[in-house]
C-alpha cells in the first residue's frame, strides 16, 4: 500500500535526521547540537519545498521531465543577486540587512513566478508548453544578462555573486529559516487542500474539464503554491535545479500511486531525505563542506538525461 | 433539449464550424457523421461548453451553457473525447470513479461507489476493475472510458468515436447498450455519438447529423437522411444504400 510506503519514508527521514544530529557529537554538545539543528531544519525545509513543488508543477504541466528550476526560476534568482550587487556595490550588498534582502528576494520571486505562470495560463491550459518554452528562454536570457552584468563587477564583487548563485547550506540565518518554514507550512496546507483536484487535473486538461474541474483555476492555484515553495527555498540557500526532478521521480516510482495527497508529502520527504543523507555523508563521513549541491545537481542532471533519452526513443 | 443557435467556432483563428443551427430532443441516439476534419469533434466540445464560441449560443434545457459553472455543466453533459490517454497509475475502477467527480469532487461516498459498480457491470468491466488502465488493450481501455462517461450520470452523453478500437462483438454490445439506455424510462439518456462506420449509424441511430467542411450537410431521421446521393456527396465517393431487415445498409461502390 502506498500509505505504508509513505510511512516507511517518514521513518527513514527520521532516522537520517537523528544520525545527522547525533553522529560523533563532541563537547560542547549543546552548542554543536543547536548548530546542527539549524542546518538540519534548513535541509528539511529546502528539500521538502522543492520536492512538493516539483510534483505539483509536473502534474499541472502534464510533463514528468520538468521542474520549476528548469523553467527559469534559478536564473531569476541569480539575476536578482547580480542586480543587487551591481546596484549597491559589493560593500553595499554585504551591509544590506539580511532580513530585508531575504524578504525582498522572496517577494520578487513569488511575484515573478505568479506573473509568468498567470499570464501564460490566461491563454488556456493547452499552452503549458508555451509557458515552459518561455520560461526556458527567459532563463537563458536572464543568465546571459547576469553573465554580462558579472563582467561589470570587480573580482571581489563578482565572488560575492558567485557565492550567492550556488546553493550553500553553510550559513543559514535562523530568522530567514523561520520565514521560509512558515511559507512552506502555508504552501503544504494549500497543497493538501488542492490534492484531490490535482488528481483530476492529472487526467489531462480536456478530460479534467469534461468532468467539471475548473482546470485553469486549479492550475493557477497550484502554480502560486509552487512559486511560493521555490521562492522560499531559493531565497534561503540558492538555486538547486535538479533536486526536484530526483524527488518527484522517486516519489512516483516508490509510491506508485496517483493520489497527490500521498505524492506531495512523499516527494517532500524524499527531497528532504536526499539532502539530509547527502549532507551527512559529505560533512560527517567525508569531511567535505560544500560538495552536496554539486553532487545533487550531477545525479539529478544524469537522471534528467536518462529520462529524456528514454522518452525520445521511438 | 439542446439547442444550438447560429453557432460558429474558430480554432487557432480559423473558422471550423459556421452557422450551426441544431436541436436535439431528449432520448434516442443521434449519429454524427462526416469526413475527417469536418468538425464533428469540435461540435461535441462546443456543445459541452469546453470551447469558446465565436458567435451564437448553446442552451441546454433553456440554460446557456457558457454561463453554467463547471460542476453544473459536468452534471448535465458527459463528453468522451477522441484521444484519451492517461499517465497516472489508475485502475479501471479509479478511472470510472473520476466520472463521478461532479458529484463527489474528490471524496467519493457510498452512492458514488454504487454508481461505479453499476457502470462497470453495465459495460462488462467488473473483472477488469482492479487492472491498471495502461495495462489494458486499446478496446478495453476505450470501454473503460465509456463507462466513466456513463458513471457521470448526466442526461446527455456525447461520445466521440467510442467504437474506434472495438472488435465487432464489443462494438455491437456497446451500441445495443447505448441504444437501450436511450429508450424512454426512468434513467433515460440522450446519446450523441460520432461514428465512422455508417452501418453502425444505420443500424442503431435514430437520427443522423451529417457535417461537412464545418457546416451541417444534412439532418433527419436515418431512413430519410441516409440516402445514396447524400452519402456520396458527403464523402466525395460513391456509396450505395440498400435495405436489409428494414435497416439501411451502406456499401461503398
Ligand atoms: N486543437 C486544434 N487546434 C486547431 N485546429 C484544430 C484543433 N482540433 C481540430 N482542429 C481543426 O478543426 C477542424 C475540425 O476538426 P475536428 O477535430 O472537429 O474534425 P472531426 O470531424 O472530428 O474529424 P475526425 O473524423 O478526423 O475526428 C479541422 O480542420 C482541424 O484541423
Ligand atoms: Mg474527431
Amino acid at each position: 500500500m502506498a500509505e505504508r510506503r509513505l510511512f516507511a519514508l517518514l521513518g527513514l527521514l527520521a532516522l537520517l535526521s537523528a544520525l545527522f544530529l547525533g553522529w560523533g557529537l563532541r563537547e560542547p554538545a549543546g552548542f554543536i547540537l543547536s548548530l546542527r539543528a539549524v542546518k538540519l531544519a534548513s535541509l528539511l525545509v529546502v528539500g521538502a519545498a522543492i520536492g512538493a513543488a516539483t510534483v505539483m508543477f509536473q502534474t499541472v504541466a502534464a510533463n514528468r521531465l520538468l521542474t520549476p528550476g528548469i523553467v527559469g526560476f534559478d536564473a531569476l534568482f541569480v539575476f536578482l543577486q547580480t542586480g543587487l550587487v551591481l546596484l549597491l556595490g559589493g560593500a553595499g550588498f554585504a551591509t544590506l540587512p539580511d532580513l530585508a534582502k531575504f524578504g525582498a528576494e522572496l517577494l520578487c520571486m513569488l511575484l515573478a513566478g505568479v506573473a509568468l505562470f498567470g499570464v501564460m495560463l490566461r491563454r488556456g491550459a493547452e499552452d503549458v508548453l508555451r509557458l515552459v518554452l518561455t520560461g526556458v528562454i527567459l532563463g537563458v536570457f536572464l543568465r546571459g544578462l547576469s553573465g554580462f552584468a558579472g563582467r561589470l563587477l570587480d573580482p571581489s564583487e563578482y565572488s560575492i555573486v558567485q557565492q550567492a548563485s550556488f546553493a550553500t547550506f553553510g550559513a543559514v540565518d535562523s530568522t530567514q529559516l523561520a520565514i521560509a518554514a512558515a511559507v512552506l507550512a502555508a504552501a503544504l496546507t494549500g497543497a493538501s487542500l488542492l490534492a484531490p483536484s490535482l488528481d483530476a487535473a492529472a487526467l489531462g486538461s480536456t478530460t479534467a474539464r469534461a468532468i467539471g474541474l475548473p482546470f485553469d483555476r486549479i492550475a493557477l492555484l497550484a502554480l502560486v503554491i509552487v512559486s511560493a515553495c521555490v521562492a522560499a527555498s531559493t531565497a534561503l540557500v540558492g538555486p538547486i535545479t535538479f533536486l526536484g526532478l530526483l524527488a518527484a521521480s522517486l516519489a512516483h516510482a516508490v509510491l506508485r500511486t496517483w493520489r497527490h495527497a500521498l505524492l506531495i508529502p512523499g516527494a517532500a520527504i524524499i527531497g528532504a531525505s536526499i539532502l539530509v543523507a547527502g549532507q551527512f555523508v559529505f560533512e560527517r563521513l567525508l569531511g567535505q563542506q560544500s560538495t552536496l549541491a554539486v553532487i545533487v545537481e550531477c545525479v539529478g542532471g544524469l537522471l534528467f538525461l536518462f529520462l529524456v533519452l528514454r522518452k525520445s526513443r521511438p | 433539449m439542446i439547442r444550438i443557435e447560429n453557432m460558429s467556432v474558430a480554432r487557432q483563428g480559423i473558422t471550423t464550424l459556421s452557422d450551426i443551427n441544431l436541436g436535439f430532443g431528449e432520448g434516442g441516439v443521434t449519429a454524427l457523421i462526416g469526413p475527417n476534419g469536418a468538425g464533428k469533434s469540435t461540435l461535441l466540445h462546443a456543445m459541452s461548453g469546453l470551447l469558446p464560441l465565436a458567435s451564437g449560443r448553446v442552451t441546454i434545457a433553456g440554460q446557456d451553457i457558457a454561463g453554467a459553472t463547471a460542476q453544473v455543466r459536468a452534471r448535465t453533459v458527459a463528453l468522451l473525447t477522441q484521444s484519451e490517454h492517461v499517465t497516472a497509475r489508475l485502475t479501471v475502477a479509479d478511472l470510472v470513479t473520476f466520472g463521478r467527480w461532479p458529484h463527489h469532487r474528490g471524496r467519493p461516498g457510498p452512492a458514488d461507489h454504487a454508481a461505479v459498480a453499476q457502470a462497470l457491470d453495465l459495460f462488462a468491466l467488473t473483472d477488469l476493475g482492479q487492472r491498471q488502465i495502461d495495462r489494458l488493450s486499446g478496446g478495453q481501455r476505450q470501454r473503460a472510458f465509456v463507462a466513466m462517461a456513463y458513471a457521470q450520470g448526466t442526461p446527455w452523453m456525447l461520445l466521440d468515436e467510442p467504437l474506434a478500437a472495438l472488435d465487432p462483438r464489443h462494438a455491437r454490445d456497446l451500441m445495443e447498450r447505448l441504444h437501450a439506455l436511450s429508450r424512454p424510462g426512468p434513467r433515460q439518456r440522450s446519446v450523441i455519438i460520432v461514428v465512422h462506420d455508417l452501418n453502425i449509424a444505420a443500424r442503431y441511430a435514430d437520427r443522423i447529423v451529417a457535417l461537412k467542411d464545418g457546416r451541417i450537410a444534412r439532418t433527419g431521421p436515418k431512413v430519410i437522411a441516409l440516402t445514396s446521393a447524400m452519402l456520396s456527396d458527403l464523402f466525395d465517393t460513391r456509396m450505395a444504400v440498400d435495405a436489409v431487415n428494414g435497416h439501411p445498409v451502406v456499401v461503398p461502390v
